[in-house]
């Protein structure tokens, strides 16, 4: 089924779309214009393909459904995300994943600052993020859990991969950079490290499945070294406090 | 060395003492102990945090815990505690962290505010003879209601809340508390008709079957929070704020978070559980918009949105902010909160009165036309139900308590939350000290205790010639203030007593 989305407000548009998921598995709706919300708590089993640009909040406490953007997103995609996909085919705006606890994202382009703030991980969730052009600043701030990638491809004025303040306050999870990156970005309290065995294989399976949906070439992409961002401690603030 | 002195002298009446060992037992803070003999019971006082355990336990009554008395030459700038506090810090390069409120001596307004009562005319009513209308409804309620032309309702009305009593437990999550005592509260909830609050902490898989019952916190880490947890939830409360510690967010330390507080949460077990001040999606009113509607998006328009600030200098501004970004309920935490911990200076310094905050807010909402689009609950210290009738009398259209039932439950007010050691299982994870809770006979205790206050509602609503909580709401007319100044009389938008 397609539905056209227009100008209509996105209590309106959300609704049809709700209830159109409610006899299909997929919709498909056209001519998006910043409407907000698109796919928030979309269940399993459902999926959603949106052209034009979905505003913020796409696939906010998505619920293991499917989201596939043609054209940009805007902020805060797969917000508190608890399990599903979303890909995009274009650039992305800040607070890219925050809070996901599983599931995937994977962005063609570029996506803002604070990627993967607060990504968590528990048990068998194992939320993952690529990313395949550069990032802004604080990418994986707070991060608890998970796995970031960056690739930086398609990086044409040469700009710094990682923007500043990466990975403040991380306390958990693994971030991947791939290339060279400027380590003066990367906060203290967290080790820069060749990938293991187990974190290539984990890396390849990724890049794979980012360069099957936006058809890149992933021996070209494999080609560069991998760093892997790890923080040096699960408690970074545990001597700040004197019992009073 | 250590240059501090104990705060508490434990004082042992031996001819009392029967060496039975249940005060060397029962201390979490290891402050009792046998000597090499095996019967005499010495004390460590150094460890003693005045909780009473071992008093209230003790079966001959042979302990008293007491002020540990030392003269310092008078210095009315530089106490004992001021001293202390410095010695605590040189030795440890700490930043302070106490547990429970705010314990300085600031003005406490429901103390200086007076209620009315009727004589002769309007006559007062008897709350055991006639029915007495204590049940409260929060929600967004419309500006006017029409009808259609076969007399339905034509009006869309937003999500309401039910209570049976004007009182709600404010947010404790489990890892600050114990289940047990988080369990107790559901329990009491459900009996009460009124609600529980699941903090940041998400919801324990015990208390599933007390969902209809709960309200959900969505703070910035985002804890535990994910589609089931927002769907079963009653509402909805984004927390931005916190009486006891405006602009500092929660940290659970990792060695509170066990194997069952990992679960809840979802975060791995023995992780720090960081929810830092900011939402890092909401830097204006608007953000805090889109999270309010990305909630009552996934939840489908189910469930009212809370907010929840603290009581700041200009919180009145704030809330109409709020109010207008979309939230049905909006809470509001005065200085005087409670919490599991929070850095000593930001819990006695930051923050002002609940008491003038409310008064303030619900002026402001007036004064722009916007009262109704939102409920407002006050929370921040209500130790009984005069304190709960002045805040509804002030403009509250309900009150969140935690102190009350925690003390109900066995709580001393030690002030050592954060130190995970409550001897009483309410603000610990330690399994030997959270079954001395049992969930059956505190759940009971708290019925009790709100039972009882809503039976004093009644009294007084009865005493002023009103039949409804709602006769009283922002009625503060009903009010005087009794030693306040102008500037006060004019902040709480009341008389002072003999006009």
């Amino acid at each position: 089924m397609t539905l056209m989305a227009g100008k209509r407000s996105f209590r309106d548009l959300n609704a049809e779309i709700r209830a159109a998921l409610e006899t299909e598995n997929c919709v498909r709706v056209e001519n998006v214009n910043g409407q907000r919300y698109m796919g928030a708590g979309l269940s399993k089993g459902k999926r959603l393909e949106i052209y034009g640009t979905p505003g913020n909040d796409m696939a906010a406490y998505l619920d293991g459904g499917a989201l596939e953007v043609f054209g940009n997103g805007q902020e805060a995609i797969g917000n508190t995300m608890g399990g599903g996909s979303v890909t995009v085919h274009g650039h992305v705006g800040d607070t890219l994943g925050y809070a996901m606890r599983d599931g995937e994202i994977f962005v063609e382009k570029r996506a803002g600052s604070r990627a993967g703030i607060h990504m968590k991980e528990f048990e068998a969730m194992q939320p993952v993020v690529v990313i395949g052009g550069i990032v802004g600043a604080f990418l994986g701030e707070y991060m608890a859990g998970g796995t970031l990638i960056v690739l930086g491809l398609e990086n044409e004025y040469d700009q710094p991969v990682v923007g500043a303040h990466c990975a403040t306050g991380m306390h958990g999870g693994r971030i991947f950079i791939r290339g060279a990156f400027p380590t003066e970005n990367v906060s203290e309290h967290i080790s820069v490290l060749e990938p293991n065995e187990k974190d290539r294989a984990d890396l390849e399976r990724h890049v794979r499945v980012y360069c099957e949906r936006f058809g890149k070439d992933f021996d070209a992409i494999m080609r560069e070294p991998f760093h892997k961002l790890v923080p040096t401690t699960s408690r970074p603030y545990a001597n700040l406090y004197t019992p009073n | 060395m250590r240059y501090t002195v104990p705060e508490f002298e434990v004082e042992r009446n031996l001819q009392r003492c029967i060496s039975c060992g249940a005060c060397v037992r029962q201390c979490s803070y290891g402050v009792h102990y046998f000597d090499d003999d095996g019967k005499t019971v010495l004390a460590d006082e150094s460890k003693c945090v005045a909780c009473h355990r071992c008093a209230t336990i003790c079966p001959t009554h042979a302990i008293k815990i007491k002020a540990f008395e030392m003269a310092y030459k008078t210095h009315f700038n530089w106490t004992p505690q001021a001293q202390q506090e410095i010695l605590k810090q040189a030795e440890t390069g700490g930043v302070l962290l106490s547990g429970m409120s705010n314990n300085k001596p600031y003005p406490i307004y429901w103390d200086k505010i007076l209620l009315n009562a009727s004589q002769v005319t309007n006559p007062s009513i008897d709350p055991l003879r006639e029915p007495m209308e204590i049940r409260t409804f929060l929600g967004r309620k419309p500006k006017k209601l029409t009808f259609s032309a076969d007399g339905s309702l034509a009006t869309r009305l937003e999500p309401q809340v039910q209570l049976e009593t004007p009182i709600m437990f404010s947010a404790m999550s489990f890892g600050s508390i114990s289940i047990n005592a988080q369990k107790s509260l559901a329990m009491a909830a459900k009996e009460l008709g009124t609600l529980f609050n699941t903090g940041e902490g998400g919801l324990h898989p015990a208390l599933r079957d007390f969902r209809d019952y709960a309200v959900v916190q969505v703070a910035s880490g985002r804890f535990g929070v994910h589609k089931a947890y927002l769907e079963g939830s009653r509402f909805i409360e984004i927390k931005i704020g916190q009486g006891a510690k405006p602009g500092i967010g929660g940290h659970l330390p990792g060695e509170k978070v066990t194997v069952e507080v990992s679960n809840a949460r979802m975060i791995p077990e023995g992780s720090d559980a960081i929810s830092p001040a900011p939402h890092h999606d909401i830097y204006s009113i608007e953000d805090l918009r889109q999270l309010i509607w990305s909630l009552k998006e996934a939840t489908q328009y189910k469930k009212p949105v809370a907010v929840k600030i603290a009581a700041v200098h200009n919180c009145s501004a704030i809330v109409s902010g709020v109010a207008r970004a979309g939230a049905d309920i909006i809470v509001m935490d005065g200085f005087r909160g409670g919490t599991g911990a929070a850095p000593t200076r930001i819990r006695d310094n930051v923050g002002i009165p609940i008491e003038l905050a409310l008064a303030a807010v619900d002026q402001r909402l007036r004064d722009e036309s916007i009262r109704n689009t939102v409920s407002l609950v006050a929370a921040g210290s209500f130790r009984n139900s005069a304190d709960v009738v002045k805040a509804i009398a002030l403009g509250a259209d309900a009150v969140y308590v935690a102190s009350a039932p925690l003390i109900a439950m066995g709580c001393h007010m030690c002030q050592q939350c954060h130190t995970g050691k409550c001897n009483w299982g309410i603000a610990t994870q330690r399994p030997e000290l959270v079954k001395r809770l049992n969930p059956e006979i505190m759940s009971q205790r708290v019925v009790n205790l709100i039972g009882a206050w809503n039976h004093e509602i009644k009294e007084m609503l009865g005493g002023m010639g009103l039949n409804s909580l709602d006769s009283l709401r922002g009625n503060r007319l009903m009010l005087r203030g009794i030693g306040l100044n102008d500037r006060e009389l004019e902040i709480l938008g009341i008389a002072h007593a003999g006009q």
